[in-house]
């Protein structure tokens, strides 16, 4: 029952399909399934629909299946450093589905732990809430949101055992452990695979059962927006 | 003389209180960590994940897995805690976060806010901004009074669509300061060799005695 794959390509075969829904983890360039994502590009799957928070750039992250025209729709909170995004939709190749993002990320949480919907303040009295079901809680008005159920998802962690069992590192964690939980399968890649029994179990961040196929690989990490200051 | 955008973000920073949890927006709200009063304990978060963000790396320090929601590389502070983006807004959501300091294209003398989106130009998203407005303890929005073109903005009501309705507590502009109350805007405060006359004709909003 292995879950390690040779290769990005060989961990996404027979999983991708046209017409497909991805939930994609990372936050801007940040924590991205770079290899993943390059993979579906490899691949040629076309009509996707993209859950992510971000869109990448034009050319990493999930902007190069912008480039190559394989995405319909994205489900995000925030494209603004996508010029190749902003065309699209302007010339009506590409949908958005605006959503906020802690609700983006609730809907991934709630799919993968069985809730098909939830209320949230979030949104109330904006377009966001249009023809969304509302309810009164205690005096205060509620709009329902409902779960993504992905068909796949892509995740980058840090670390991974044998069996799977995730270690993410700072800021890099973000959507990934919601993105791994809402699909029916989920394929990671990591830093690093290391022997099982040698992570603390006390400090894992996803536990390998979310975790369908792992792959290990050298990643690029670029940065999106280098700010420093003088030492 | 207006406030410029550092006198603003000090007068932003007066509003905290020792051992908050703050987030704060893009822009001149991101100034208001550089005037925590010394001695008070100020914890910032960062929606994307993180509480207790602290100041940008030196070059030996830059990390590509450390970065704010604005995605620009940053440290962390020896009371830092990660966790993942759900954890994040559900610490935001559930009202955890005392306050939001902010930007604003548009506020009404209601408290509605807008500040995502400029129909058929600006279609960026509205980020984190309307979880944080619909969930945090109180709302500050730091901005300039008028826009590049010299309008108001603060309005009767915003034109813009909007990220949250009634969200907003308290005004800091270049001109002054006014808080929201149940019948429109009231000044508490001007800035230097500003009158109250300077604020109320540059202002569209409804302005209580």
């Amino acid at each position: 029952m292995g879950k390690i794959y040779g290769s990005a390509s060989e961990a996404l075969d027979g999983l991708l399909f046209d017409g497909m829904l991805i939930a994609a983890g990372g936050f801007g360039l940040c924590g991205i399934p770079e290899l993943l994502i390059q993979a579906v590009q490899d691949a040629g799957t076309k009509d996707l629909t993209v859950a992510s928070n971000n869109a990448g750039v034009d050319e990493f992250g999930l902007g190069i299946l912008l480039q190559t025209k394989q995405v319909k729709k994205m489900m995000s909170s925030y494209v603004g450093e996508n010029d190749l995004f902003m065309q699209q939709y302007l010339s009506g190749e590409l949908e958005i589905e605006f959503n906020p993002q802690g609700t983006l990320a609730e809907r991934m949480r709630a799919a993968g732990c069985g809730i098909p919907g939830f209320y949230t303040k979030t949104g109330v009295g904006t377009v966001i809430a249009e023809g969304k079901e509302h309810k009164d809680f205690n005096g205060e008005t509620f709009i329902m949101e409902e779960g993504i159920f992905a068909d796949l998802s892509i995740v980058k962690a840090w670390k991974a055992d044998e069996t799977g069992n995730l270690v993410f590192r700072k800021t890099a964690r973000n959507f990934n452990p919601p993105a791994a939980m809402c699909g029916k399968v989920c394929v990671v890649e990591v830093e690093e695979i290391v022997p099982t029994g040698s992570l603390d179990p006390d400090t894992i961040h996803l536990p390998g059962i979310y975790v369908h196929r792992l792959i290990q690989g050298a990643h690029e990490k670029r940065i999106e927006q280098r700010t420093t200051r003088t030492a | 003389m207006p406030w410029d955008r550092n006198q603003m973000a000090a007068r932003a920073a007066q509003e905290l209180e020792d051992g908050m949890y703050v987030n704060l927006g893009i822009g001149i709200p991101t100034l208001v960590s550089n005037y925590i009063p010394d001695g008070m304990t100020v914890t910032l978060q960062s929606e994307n994940g993180m509480l207790g963000m602290g100041p940008f790396p030196t070059e030996d320090e830059v990390d590509a897995d450390l970065i704010n929601a604005g995605k620009q590389t940053i440290t962390e502070l020896p009371q830092t805690a990660y966790f993942d983006s759900a954890q994040s807004f559900g610490m935001i959501r559930g009202g955890k976060i005392a306050m939001a300091i902010l930007g604003a294209m548009e506020v009404a003398e209601n408290g509605d806010l807008a500040n995502w989106m400029i129909p058929g130009k600006l279609i960026k998203g509205m980020g984190g901004a309307m979880d944080l407005v619909a969930g945090v303890g109180r709302v500050i929005v730091v901005m300039d009074h008028t826009n590049k073109r010299g309008e108001t903005k603060l309005l009767t009501e915003c034109t813009l669509p909007l990220t949250g309705k009634g969200v907003v507590d308290l005004i800091i502009t270049n001109l002054g300061v006014l808080e929201v109350v149940d019948s429109g805007l009231k000044i508490i405060e001007t800035a230097p060799e500003v009158t109250e006359e300077d604020i109320r004709a540059a202002t569209e909003a409804k302005i209580i005695n």
